[in-house]
């Protein structure tokens, strides 16, 4: 058992509000060998100036810190590669920092360019992120993936690392899903919703038309994952610009958009799986403690928490957004999420350790239809859709950027740009990729506030990104 | 003429005999769609790390005598005092302090049980055990963590009560020294190498 001090759980506050002016991002494709990553991005960093209707050079006068997340310099075989980069985008001499946590490297390089602004210490911050996860071969890129998890106890055994998180899979498949087929089968709907919005972003690298059955036939790489289950491997970059209210009002005053209200939060977790140890659940403010007392004798195996079926790092993350930004309800309070889905079931586990349903039954999120852009039971919009760009399954994981590509997209939404951005012919025609004949309009109508969760490895590190429209938030002192 | 990189400690310094890394010639990458144009390079390299296990140097030296060693907090003042550690912790997350070392290889024999598995169908570069790969955690009574390892022979099951084996003939000196196989295996149907 593992207690927190009142101190360790104290609501974290900004000294001022924190705004999100802009974003961008390059395409995202498993290789893109013409490219350097310093030109990846620039192109990420010449759409967040286009999206405010300035060049680059007036929107570099802004920044005053650079915050760059590179997960993985082994595979780019480029230490450094973060001064580098920040050479290349003639940022020199402001102060610049590489920030690494595996697969949350996006959110946390997020969470420092918040703080930066919030202390402060600047009033403009670049949050950059990229990836290059193409330059070597697919079973040297699974060893170098291995390298994260312990060196002495994990990494020997196999070097796979889809194998040390599947073995928590395999435990809420068990458990919580009761390996049932039809839970297999909600699995797999995740998939062919992902890789189907996919579809229609142009940014994707993932997009697919499939069904259920192509999941459930497509290769086992770890039972009950298969090939389909899992998400991508990608290259390319995104990035936001963080600022204070007065500089967001300046740099926003002739842009379409208005600036959005963003907090940053995290949580982590042991790096070996091995090393949790018992505690009790932290709830979040729309649970109580008594929903959670007969879990044990509902789950049969489900009463050790978080054991191997949920992320603590995720519910700590969200246990300090949600107090931070006054949310109540993350179903009432969200008009649209991105979720880190590393893996089908692992986006299912999310669901619950943000509170989109109770623990044991975040499968109910994508039976109902509430995930979905429009409910498939009702054709009426979905309650809270979440990864309209494809998620990582769909979209892209270019890990030190899939973080801030979450944000982009939800950015996008807020903004009511999704469709002026993802349905551009010139776009998808510069991408070199085909606009489908059924290409569908995903912007949320009226979307005011936004959730997106980036996750590392196997729940070591996990943050939270909440984004607002101003004009709704949810309390006067967030 | 090359021979094994090999390192000893004398004199509390790393001593290097042998090749640590081999040259290779950098090959040029060529984009056969547009004319065989220059796009890169190739950067082979060969290179052996030196690694130090420090305070668990114990644990994986006593894999091969047939020995699982766990650490426990002593600490009266620790939240975590009692609390045993496998794996192998050498310092209490909670208090920080030196835990103590018991060997809790019966303990293993009696009480070890499948916590979770998984079966790998893949694996990454430099692996070396036969796959499919039997992941297991398992879990020990009075343990509070839950140890990661590989189910040697037989298939695995949540809830399977399974024994702790010991490459005791050319040990490896990592983790892969200790595997496991369902409880009541006969010592005769283990794999060459491992023993009870």
């Amino acid at each position: 058992m593992i207690t927190f001090s009142q101190q360790q759980l104290k609501t974290p506050r900004y000294l001022r509000p924190v705004y999100l002016v802009t974003a961008g991002q390059s395409k995202y494709a498993r290789a893109i060998p013409e490219k350097r990553t310093e030109e990846l991005c620039i192109d990420a960093f010449t759409m967040a100036a286009e999206l405010l209707d300035l060049t680059p050079a007036e929107l570099k006068k802004y920044i005053h810190t650079c915050y760059y997340g590179h997960f993985a310099d082994h595979f780019g075989d480029q230490l450094l590669g973060e001064a580098l980069i920040h050479d290349r985008l003639g940022l020199d001499p402001l102060g610049n920092v590489g920030i690494k946590s595996g697969g949350a490297t996006g959110g946390s390089t997020l969470w420092e360019a918040a703080k930066a602004v919030a202390s402060g210490y600047s009033d403009c911050a670049l949050a950059m992120g990229w990836e290059r996860m193409d330059e070597v071969p697919t079973d040297e890129g699974n060893f170098l993936i291995a390298s994260a998890a312990d060196r002495d106890w994990e990494s020997p055994l196999g070097q796979i690392y889809t194998g040390y998180y599947a073995v928590m899979a395999q435990k809420y498949w068990q458990v919580f899903g009761k390996a049932e087929a039809s839970f297999r089968r909600t699995l797999a709907e995740i998939s062919v919703k992902h890789h189907g919005y996919a579809r229609f972003n142009p940014f994707a690298h993932g997009p697919m038309k499939i069904t259920v059955d192509d999941v459930l036939v497509s290769p086992v790489v770890a039972d009950p994952l298969r090939a389909l289950d899992c998400c991508l491997m990608s290259v390319g970059a995104a990035c936001a610009v963080l600022c204070d209210e007065d500089t967001a009002v300046e740099l926003t005053k002739n842009s379409r958009h208005k600036p959005l209200r963003v907090w940053v939060t995290a949580g982590s977790h042991t790096l070996r799986p091995a090393d949790r140890r018992h505690m009790e659940i932290p709830l979040l403010p729309n649970e109580t403690a008594d929903q959670y007392k007969d879990l044990g004798k509902e789950f049969p195996g489900g009463d050790r928490y978080p054991g191997f079926t949920g992320f603590l790092a995720a519910r700590m993350a969200a246990y300090y957004g949600y107090r931070m930004a006054g949310v109540v309800d993350p179903m009432e309070d969200f008009d649209v999420i991105e979720l880190h889905d590393a893996f089908t079931i692992s986006d299912v586990q999310t669901y619950e350790d943000i509170g989109l349903r109770p623990y044991g039954y975040g499968r109910d999120f994508v039976e109902s239809g509430d995930c979905y852009h429009t409910n498939p039971h009702t054709g009426r919009p979905g309650r809270l859709p979440s990864n309209l760009s494809g998620g990582l399954i769909g979209c892209m994981h270019a890990v030190g950027a899939s973080g801030i590509m979450q944000v982009f997209e939800i950015a996008t939404q807020l903004w009511g740009r999704w469709s002026e951005i993802h349905g551009d012919e010139k776009r998808w025609k510069e991408f070199g990729r085909e606009k489908p004949a059924d290409w569908t309009d995903l912007q949320v109508e009226g979307a005011k506030r936004a959730l997106s969760v980036s996750h590392a490895g196997v729940g070591s590190h996990v943050t939270a990104t909440i984004l607002m429209d101003p004009d709704h938030l949810l309390k006067k002192d967030a | 003429m090359s021979s094994y990189g090999q390192v000893q400690v004398k004199g509390g310094r790393y001593r290097f005999r042998g090749d640590f890394h081999r040259l290779e010639q950098h090959m040029p990458i060529r984009d056969a769609d547009h004319g065989w144009r220059l796009v890169g390079v190739t950067k082979p390299r060969d290179m052996t790390y030196v690694h130090s296990y420090g305070g668990e140097a114990l644990f994986f030296e006593s894999l091969s005598q047939g020995k699982l060693f766990a650490t426990k907090c002593e600490n009266p003042a620790c939240e975590a005092n009692g609390s045993i550690f496998q794996p192998f912790r050498i310092y209490c997350p909670d208090c920080l302090s030196r835990c103590t070392v018991i060997d809790m290889t019966e303990l293993a024999k009696q009480t070890a049980t499948i916590h979770t598995f998984m079966v790998c169908e893949r694996s990454g570069a430099f692996n070396v055990l036969d796959k499919p790969i039997r992941f297991i955690n398992i879990e020990f009574d009075g343990v509070s963590t839950i140890l990661f390892s590989y189910l040697l022979m037989g298939e695995p099951q949540i809830g399977m009560r399974v024994a702790p084996v010991f490459k005791y003939y050319n040990p490896t000196y990592t983790i892969l020294d200790l595997s496991w196989v369902p409880a009541g295996t006969k010592a005769e149907a283990l794999p060459e190498g491992f023993l009870f």
